[in-house]
């Protein structure tokens, strides 16, 4: 059975979809990725799908998925690379990724996470006065 | 309303008989109802041209206009009217350089002369209708392709998008929106937020001249299927009227950001990305 590859990079895990994607692939992703990102500890989880032709709504609720999955271990997703013609596909058919952050390549991705991340550890800093003073 | 071989044969030899006679005619009658707007040589030529393809067509037998003798005459009928199409004439002016032929014929069978020239005269006539038909249906087509060409021209032109600063691509829409446009806006807008990788998109509207439920449903999914991209837009230029119409409609434009101006669009987006913009102060001397 053919298996989605999932890179690590830093302290992000790249997901590349270059397949048709089946029940039985699907599936496999999400196992994968979830025990991905419990042994790795990323904190974010970009999925790529430039090379998809077709989005329909399996692949539409797969993506969710994974993004719930990723919220729960405390992970952002981010889709990237949707190509304009799928775009356009998916407003047609009324179809949306609810909950589902995307950016137009994987580089906005990666900045994207980082500065999800960055609010959040402001947030966690915000609580304890003496943080903030002691950064220059 | 073929002619016969018979019929086609004494055309031909009427009309070879008397050339110069009947060019110099045929020419004349054009040129009073064309009004001196194509020259008296080019005038000349054409008439010649056709009067040659008309008598080498009667030679070879049976004029019959679809057939495929006729090839050089459809040829030539086509050519006139592709020309006349382009240089702006109207179709009655087209169609009248092949009615010309009529007059000319009639003088001549008038004069030759028989018995039964006036059953040759009708059949003649007949065939001069064919061909003026044809001539009329090439222009209207001429015509056609032409408005077919403009529109596309049309449609790129009317579709620019501008990168206004890094990261910031803006879309002037001129002119209404209907479904074909929308379509070629919402395609190249999204294309050129992929090719140059900005996250945002100005869509402007001061040019469209009314929103009506349709074309708030085609900016809407532009938006949608931007956002679906990863991109935010911002409309800007909503006129007071269009302001209000959007509102009198019931129209929803949910979160996406919508401004008065470009400019307010863009200062927005600046502020979003983190860009500062600040006044510079004039440096006064004492």
């Amino acid at each position: 059975m053919e298996r989605v590859p999932i890179l690590k990079i830093g302290d992000i895990l790249l997901v590349s979809i270059q397949l048709d994607m089946s029940d039985q692939t699907a599936v496999q992703l999400q196992e994968d990725l979830a025990e991905r990102i419990v042994a790795t500890g990323c904190h974010g989880v970009i999925i790529d799908i430039t090379a998809l032709d077709i989005v329909d709504s399996f692949v539409g609720r797969m993506l969710s998925t994974i993004a719930s999955i990723s919220k729960v271990l405390d992970a952002e997703t981010v889709v990237v690379g949707m190509r304009p013609a799928v775009a356009i596909t998916l407003v047609e058919l009324g179809l949306s990724l609810n909950g589902i952050r995307t950016a137009l390549n994987v580089e906005r991705g990666m900045e994207l996470i980082a500065a999800a991340r960055a609010d959040e550890h402001e947030y966690q800093l915000d609580d304890d006065p003496d943080a903030e003073t002691a950064t220059p | 309303m073929a002619l016969s071989a018979e019929e086609s044969g004494r055309l031909a030899a009427l009309l070879s008989g008397n050339a110069e006679r009947v060019t110099q005619r045929w020419t004349e009658i054009i040129a009073g109802s064309l009004r001196g707007r194509l020259s008296q040589a080019e005038l000349r030529r054409q008439v010649q041209d056709l009067h040659h393809a008309i008598v080498s067509t009667g030679e070879q037998g049976a004029i019959d206009l679809p057939a495929e003798n006729a090839t050089e005459l459809r040829a030539t009928l086509s050519e006139l009217s592709r020309g006349r199409a382009r240089q702006g004439f109207s179709a009655t002016e087209t169609a009248i350089s092949i009615f010309a032929l009529k007059d000319v014929v009639a003088e001549l069978v008038e004069e030759a002369g028989g018995d039964n020239k006036l059953r040759d005269y009708v059949a003649y006539s007949g065939l001069i209708d064919e061909l003026g038909l044809f001539t009329f249906e090439s222009f209207v087509r001429t015509r056609e392709s032409l408005i077919a060409d403009q529109a596309e021209q049309l449609l790129e032109l009317s579709t620019p998008v501008v990168k206004l600063w890094e990261g910031v691509v803006a879309v002037p829409l001129v002119g209404t929106l209907d479904s074909a446009r929308a379509q070629v806006v919402m395609e190249r807008l999204l294309q050129t937020l992929v090719d140059t990788g900005s996250p945002y998109a100005i869509i402007d509207i001061t040019g469209v001249p009314a929103v009506d439920t349709q074309v708030a449903q085609h900016i809407l999914k532009t938006v949608v299927a931007a956002r679906l991209m990863g991109a935010d837009c911002i409309i800007s230029g909503i006129r007071p009227q269009i302001a209000q119409t959007i509102v009198a409609l019931g129209i929803e434009f949910g979160d996406i950001a919508t401004k008065a101006s470009l400019a307010d669009a863009l200062r927005h987006v600046l502020r979003l990305t983190g860009v500062e913009t600040a006044r510079r102060q004039p440096r006064r001397d004492a």
